[in-house]
């Protein structure tokens, strides 16, 4: 019935609702089932946080850097900081870049929890979710031990950390990825692998790698359509060179390259690689030494400019700092991988079902609060 | 490619439109002249041995007495990247839009509108982005001045510089 034609109609998905994760709203066009044209609606979550940047010095931005991606903190203040540490010259104690890593892939690991979890919960997977948030409440647990807090640390400081590793961390993070690695193969007996589950995101919403390289799409959802990229690998930063480890890249075992499918299992196996990223430095970490030895008590930056980037969960996380020589950014410009991720969507969700939009958003795993800023 | 070979290609090839480079900071970088950024900017993507595919930053900034466009292009083939900055008059900063070379600049584009009211000519879809429509200024600019009200709310005064 290719002459059928309904009345299109304007939809407005959000801002609240459960499938946009947050205050987004997309002003949908739809004819029918299909998705005609999608506008979306962001800025709900703006907290000025490159204004708030230029009367804050370089110290104070740490917790509002938090709050940008609430859900991966650990990672937002290693990308802060190494970028700011760029501006100056600081030896880090070798045990700082350790403990450094450590929290930055438990962090990997828990927001990727989260991304599955929810991603599930979108497309109507209600169990999974608990299982994903159970074993993030014992990552949650590790990081209530060292920095007093369960989701925005004020943890990784400029030039090292706030506190040394508590007694008994490592223990317990020993513990922590013994008791995970099986895990892994629960979630593929629960979810991965789930008929229905295969049915709802195999060949739906596929980003073909020249649009995602085009859309400037990073992180995960680059490697799902296939582009062997990772910046802890090909552009190495902190310690991540010593370790052994792989980046996943997609290869389509279900389904075909690129949909939303690969976008949540290449999660998966990270969550995997993370956690021997996590034993490796556990393993190779140093004796004692004073983690805060380094951390200047006045940030005096080199007048100039720097921008760098980390591998964040959702992506590539840019900081663009520039700085007049004062303790104060003269300007901090935040690349948000989510902000990026997000923007592709109206040219990716065109021609979709209106249910398939939502394997597309839950599959891209984006925060709110980072778009937004 | 080390950035500074790429900016020789750019001088040899659009001698008119560089006009100038710095190789001294702790980021090397080149200033390009706004009209030619687009021609640039397709060069810079096509040239099988240059190949900035992507572009991973678009910034507005603003210097008190000039505002500029900083772009960060890198190449995922190469394992490059380079630094383009547009300077622009804060009378009226203007400049044409690169959504046409690298479609990620879209979003990127209209936040430095959003904030800095930097006018990207030729954008498919130059509105605000982060802030309500009704917003009124650019607030990223240095000589912003909050309102003192919006939609009936008092806006509470800020002490510049806290510690």
């Amino acid at each position: 019935m290719p002459d059928l034609k309904t009345e299109e109609m304007v939809v407005q998905m959000g801002p609240q609702h459960p499938a946009t994760h947050g205050v987004l709203r997309l002003e949908i066009t739809t004819d029918g089932e299909i998705v005609k044209k999608i506008d979306p609606h962001i800025g709900y979550l703006h907290r000025c946080f490159e204004k708030h940047c230029e009367v804050l010095n370089y110290h104070q931005i740490i917790p509002f850097v938090d709050r940008c991606d609430y859900l991966a903190a650990m990672n937002n203040e290693h990308g802060y900081v190494m970028a700011v540490e760029k501006l100056l010259d600081i030896e880090l104690p070798p045990r700082v870049e350790y403990i450094r890593v450590i929290m930055s892939e438990l962090n990997r690991i828990a927001s990727h929890l989260v991304a599955l979890g929810t991603f599930g919960l979108d497309i109507g997977a209600i169990t999974p979710f608990l299982f994903t948030f159970r074993d993030r409440e014992k990552i949650l647990d590790l990081f209530e031990m060292t920095s007093g807090a369960r989701l925005l640390y004020n943890y990784i400081w400029i030039g090292g950390v706030a506190f040394d590793l508590p007694n008994g961390f490592v223990e317990k993070c020993f513990e922590f990825i013994d008791y995970f690695l099986p895990k892994l193969k629960e979630y593929d007996d629960l979810l991965s692998y789930n008929k229905i589950f295969i049915a709802r995101t195999a060949k739906v919403a596929i980003i073909p790698p020249a649009v995602a390289i085009e859309w400037g799409i990073t992180g995960p959802n680059l490697r799902a359509s296939g582009v062997d990229w990772d910046l802890r690998r090909d552009e190495p930063y902190s310690i991540y060179d010593k370790f052994d480890w792989d980046v996943i890249v997609a290869d389509g075992r279900v389904g075909v390259l690129g949909d939303s499918w690969s976008r949540y299992y290449v999660r998966v196996l990270e969550m995997e690689q993370s956690a021997n990223i996590v034993k490796q430095a556990l393993e190779g970490l140093p004796s004692d030494e004073n983690v805060k030895s380094a951390v200047p008590r006045k940030v005096k930056t080199k007048e100039g400019s720097v921008f760098f980037r980390s591998e964040n969960p959702r992506g590539e996380l840019g900081f663009y700092i520039i700085s007049d020589g004062s303790d104060i950014p003269h300007r901090l410009k935040m690349r948000s991988p989510a902000f990026c991720n997000l923007s592709a969507i109206s040219d990716i969700g065109e021609g979709l079902l209106i249910s398939d939009l939502v394997a597309l958003l839950g599959s891209i795993d984006i925060v709110l609060g980072e778009i937004d800023r | 490619m080390e950035s500074s070979e790429v900016f020789k290609l750019i001088e040899s090839n659009y001698p008119d439109a560089l006009k100038s480079t710095d190789l001294e900071g702790t980021e090397q970088s080149v200033t390009i002249d706004a009209n030619s950024i687009v021609d640039v900017c397709n060069y810079l993507k096509t040239e099988s041995e240059l190949q900035f595919t992507s572009l991973m930053c678009l910034s507005g900034v603003d210097y008190e007495d000039k505002m500029e466009v900083v772009y960060h292009l890198h190449s995922l083939l190469h394992n490059h990247r380079v630094t383009l900055k547009v300077e622009l008059s804060r009378e009226d900063p203007k400049l044409p839009t690169v959504t046409t070379v690298w479609k990620a600049a879209d979003w990127h584009e209209r936040e430095a509108y959003d904030m800095y009211g930097i006018v990207f000519d030729g954008h498919p879809d130059l509105r605000r982005i982060l802030l309500p429509d009704d917003w009124e200024g650019f607030p990223l600019r240095k000589d912003h001045v909050v309102a003192e009200e919006y939609r009936g709310w008092t806006i509470r005064k800020i002490k510049d510089g806290f510690e």
